[in-house]
């Protein structure tokens, strides 16, 4: 099987300091891989240079396109990678803000990312506006409110499903739950999973959550100071950690 | 279908002391289709251990472990995830689950990951949820508030959703009342009747009995206490 998402020595510094470095994986169909570590660890700056949003200074990040196999998006034209972001990848950012347009109404902000992909009919946009509002459970009757008229948890879904429309193949997130009181983000936690599974998603999650990882996430890499020090499953990586600093995260979790 | 060859484990603590604890050292076990094999030994011993070593979620330092034709103990994570979707099922003492998620969703979610449609999925979570008498006024809720017991019987259904042709069980039985109890004990008969391994742990020595082909003592493999 060919892997979706090849990352090859990844680096990306600032300046003399090392933003991350040495980072290498493969990431298969249907895989969710969490990313944790405090901040600083380079955690978010790797997730910026897989998702073209950084240029690493140094390896490849190859992507298995629909039409020609894998290519290096480090390397490929401006309009190939926007075009990639526009369809077969989706970023989820933390604060919901970043990620929608916040005086355009609900609809709009679900449609103008099928728009993007050539959609003109506006009834289909608009059915298919209020299919995905419906997944992530806003009412119909939400559709033409403004994200600001949303709470947080409601805009943090309105951004997934306006993520979701076009059916992405790869979903990077950038601390989806983070800021969402426990029980929206027990909502949204499901939520994710189901739509993993029904869409055969595969997906980077970085949190420093490690609760969230532990549900959410297959696969676990664990960043200090740019590094990658320990990756694994899930569960063996929270079970049985290597890495001292691991040791030190697990172990430093409350118990609720 | 399972077979263990002197595999061994020890934890290193680097947060105290860089202490280093042999806890497992050359284990051995054969465990063959429609078998049930008990690990016993005292409280410590490793049985615990060598079970979620079988798992993944524990490393292993050396040895194999052979499920089916995948040997745990150096597969990649891809997989272990693989196997423990369509081989290796797990029935713990806890139930880990996203909060607010329907008890039916629960069972049926090892359904679904193997691609069983959703409404076969639910038929066979509602049937399972029956026989458990997990009353059906509460399917529709998250078990993450079920009382000890609920909880329990919550988590052999979603073990025994999906007919593994491997099974480890961790104390499958331990706060069930007698009724379920027998429920259970029939349960793990059919599994190995349709031809699965199970490798169990059980302080519940009745049920132990009844059920296991044999016994492993695992404390011959625990360094420093081997007699």
């Amino acid at each position: 099987m060919t892997p979706l998402l090849q990352v090859e020595n990844i680096a990306k510094f600032y300046g003399a300091r090392i933003g991350c470095t040495d980072v290498a994986f493969d990431l298969y169909p249907g895989e969710v891989m969490g990313i944790v570590g405090e901040s600083g660890s380079g955690k978010s700056t790797l997730l910026n240079c897989l998702a073209g949003h950084l240029t690493p200074d140094r390896g490849a990040v190859r992507f298995d396109t629909r039409t020609q196999g894998l290519r290096d998006t480090v390397t490929m034209s401006e309009p190939e990678r926007r075009m990639l972001s526009r369809t077969d990848w989706a970023f989820v950012h933390q604060h919901a803000r970043d990620g929608l347009r916040m005086n355009v109404s609900a609809g709009g902000n679900v449609g103008e990312r099928l728009m993007a992909v050539n959609a003109r009919h506006y009834g289909d946009i608009r059915a298919k506006a209020i299919d995905w509002l419906g997944r992530v459970e806003i009412t119909e009757d939400r559709i033409d409110d403004r994200p600001t008229a949303f709470s947080g948890g409601m805009q943090q879904r309105l951004q997934i499903a306006r993520n979701l429309v076009t059916a992405p193949r790869l979903v990077f997130m950038d601390e989806p739950t983070g800021g969402l009181d426990v029980s929206v983000q027990a909502r949204l936690l499901d939520l994710l999973r189901g739509l993993v599974r029904e869409m055969n998603l595969s997906a980077i999650i970085v949190t420093h959550d490690l609760a969230v990882v532990r549900l959410l996430a297959d696969r676990l890499m664990v960043m200090k100071d740019g590094h990658v020090i320990e990756t694994g499953l899930t569960d063996q990586v929270l079970d049985d950690p290597q890495h001292a600093y691991t040791q030190l995260l697990v172990s430093s979790v409350l118990q609720v | 279908m399972i077979s263990i060859e002197n595999v061994s484990k020890s934890f290193v603590l680097h947060n105290q002391g860089a202490a280093q604890i042999p806890v497992m050292q050359g284990a051995s076990l054969r465990v063959a289709v429609g078998e049930c094999v008990a690990l016993v030994g005292a409280s410590g011993a490793g049985k615990s251990t060598l079970m979620r070593m079988i798992y993944g979620n524990y490393l292993t330092a050396s040895g194999r472990i052979m499920i089916g034709d995948v040997d745990v103990a150096t597969a990649a994570p891809r997989d272990i995830i693989q196997l423990r979707r369509n081989t290796l099922g797990y029935v713990s003492q806890f139930l880990r689950v996203v909060p607010r998620v329907s008890t039916l969703d629960v069972v049926a979610e090892p359904l679904l990951a193997t691609g069983t449609a959703y409404d076969d999925a639910i038929n066979t979570a509602q049937q399972l949820l029956a026989r458990l008498n997990i009353p059906q006024r509460l399917w529709a809720l998250s078990p993450t508030t079920f009382s000890g017991g609920e909880q329990q019987r919550v988590n052999i259904a979603r073990g025994f959703a999906y007919p593994y042709p491997a099974l480890l069980l961790d104390e499958p039985t331990a706060s069930l009342d007698p009724t379920n109890r027998a429920t259970v004990l029939e349960m793990i008969n059919e599994a190995k009747g349709r031809g699965a391994a199970i490798i169990g742990i059980f302080h519940d020595h009745a049920a132990r009995d009844a059920i296991c082909d044999r016994q492993l003592d695992v404390t011959k493999y625990t360094p420093g206490l081997a007699a």
